[in-house]
């Protein structure tokens, strides 16, 4: 228990200590959460999109004018 | 050459039919560094201190206001295409551009801030360097300014961001100007810092005209 | 036309291959730094447990330097090659390495609360750190300020080079006015000699911080090249 306590104490420093670690874990994890919410948006969109038009690749394939 | 002399002269004859635009840059520098006495009090120990960096950051400001119009109307009317396009190259038409701006605003601060000097009780010793540092780093202002300027041209909110993206760039123009002033009344003399902003202005001469032609090409496109 | 696809696509290709290592990669290094960090090291006999900062804030401005190095690089090669790819690896750039920065200056505060006894000293160092944040406060900005995405594209390059020539000058003018205006007496950070126990999680650390760099960037590429292929269609669609 003592030594919980004291780890979390940081030799008294815990008020500097965790708020530095948590600015850093919340900045990164944010960044990372809404980075991958907008990715997963924006490919979902993309997908709707392709699935109601059907894709023109045959046609492009074919021999160009 | 002579195509260089016709974008000075032009810009600086639409300066002074445009009801004073550049007069109005100066009556905001005046302006603002009047406020600040009444900001801070009238103390003229306190004025003397901080006399010489007010008036650069007045300065700076001052500056900014005029940027967002050097390419801005030119290109709403159209006229920026044809000065691009012109024989005279792009760059060269810049210069001519940040010439005619420095003409215009630059220098009439140049001769304003002595002036102001003397009522903020700035020391005797230093209104020289002051008058040097600015006919250095004033040009250095406009050419700095001119990238920003041509980057946000069309952009939305352009001045605000004007703003945003061209104070960082002035800070060594800050520094050095502030501290030739500081140097010369308190310390061993202000040839270093003439000499770093003289160093800066043919940075910028040489830099800046090309980064905003380049800027100004793209926007055209 | 085809080239500009083949590109991206060999991109997507790579980017899919390298984000599952890069992410365990820097999981792993980073459970490690933590633990060696907080636990596994000594204080240090100075600064006592503060010195647990550093795991964190040196990393991060390691890395906001080397963010901005990344985008001026995309930058330069959008410019030079006309290359689609690196405006979307530019722009992709610029909010992580804010972050770092961020990072760099909210938990540099935090050290030197307790080390120098004030949140902020104007001291060379934490100014310049301060005005990359500005400068990539600016470039995002710019990003933002156009309509047209090539033309913001252009303008946030051209930007993004200007800076690069100006951070040196920045950097050297800020470091003079410092020595100018301030006895030299700030407690220089760690030293030149950092003891082996500290080094290890320094470094796992910013192995970490890296592969976050790394996997976060290409997750942001991935975004913006959907993110293009959507408006490419909706213009399609649009107008057909």
């Amino acid at each position: 228990m003592d030594g919980i306590v004291g780890f979390l104490s940081m030799g008294g420093y815990w008020p500097f200590v965790w708020p530095a670690y948590g600015a850093a874990a919340l900045g990164l994890g944010g960044l990372l959460a809404l980075s991958i919410r907008w990715l997963r948006a924006n490919e979902a969109a993309l997908a709707r999109l392709e699935r109601e038009r059907p894709r023109r690749s045959v046609a492009r394939s074919g021999p160009a004018p | 050459m002579n195509g260089f002399w016709l974008v000075v002269g032009r810009d600086l004859a639409l300066a002074r039919r445009q009801g004073g635009e550049s007069g109005l840059a100066l009556l905001f520098f005046v302006l603002g560094t009047v406020l600040f006495p009444l900001g801070i009090g009238p103390e003229t120990q306190m004025l003397a201190r901080a006399g010489a960096g007010l008036l650069w950051i007045m300065a700076l400001l001052a500056v900014l206001l005029s940027l967002e119009r050097l390419f801005q109307t030119d290109f709403e009317d159209g006229s920026l295409d044809l000065l691009i396009m012109a024989p005279l190259a792009a760059s060269l038409t810049v210069l001519a551009k940040c010439l005619a701006h420095w003409l215009a605003t630059g220098l009439p601060m140049v001769v304003t801030a002595p002036l102001l000097a003397i009522m903020l009780a700035m020391d005797p010793a230093g209104l020289g360097a002051l008058t040097l540092a600015m006919l250095l780093a004033t040009p250095t202002l406009s050419l700095i300014g001119a990238i920003g300027a041509a980057l946000t041209v069309g952009a939305r909110r352009g001045g605000v961001l004007l703003t945003l993206l061209v104070l960082p760039l002035y800070i060594p123009v800050l520094i050095f100007g502030a501290g030739a002033v500081e140097a010369s009344v308190a310390g061993p003399g202000a040839k270093g810092h003439f000499m770093i902003l003289g160093a800066l202005l043919l940075m910028a001469a040489t830099l800046a005209p090309p980064a905003a032609a380049a800027a100004l090409r793209h926007a055209l496109e | 036309m085809l080239h500009r696809f083949a590109n991206p696509a060999r991109f997507l290709r790579i980017a899919r291959w390298v984000v599952p290592w890069s992410a365990s990669l820097g999981l792993v290094s980073g459970a490690a730094g933590l633990y060696l960090g907080l636990a596994g090291s000594p204080a240090d006999y100075q600064q006592g447990d503060t010195v647990r900062i550093m795991y964190v804030h040196v990393p991060a401005a390691w890395m906001a330097l080397a963010a901005y190095a990344t985008m001026a690089l995309a930058s330069a090669v959008a410019l030079i090659w006309k290359h689609p790819l690196a405006d979307l690896i530019a722009k992709s750039t610029a909010p992580i390495g804010a972050t770092f920065t961020a990072i760099a200056l909210i938990t540099g505060a935090l050290w030197g609360q307790p080390t120098w006894g004030t949140w902020w000293v104007w001291d060379a160092r934490l100014t310049s750190v301060l005005i990359l944040l500005f400068l990539y406060v600016g470039y995002l900005a710019l990003w933002n300020a156009f309509d047209d995405p090539t033309r913001a594209a252009r303008a946030a390059a051209v930007l993004a080079l200007v800076g690069v020539v100006n951070l040196p000058i920045i950097k050297f003018s800020v470091d003079w006015w410092n020595t100018l205006h301030q006895p030299a007496s700030v407690l220089k950070i760690g030293g030149p000699t950092i003891h082996p126990a500290m080094l290890t999680p320094l470094l796992l650390m910013a192995l970490a911080f890296l592969c976050y760099f790394i996997t976060l960037l290409l997750l942001r590429v991935r975004g913006e090249l959907a993110a293009r292929k959507l408006r490419a269609l909706q213009a399609a669609r649009a107008e057909g």
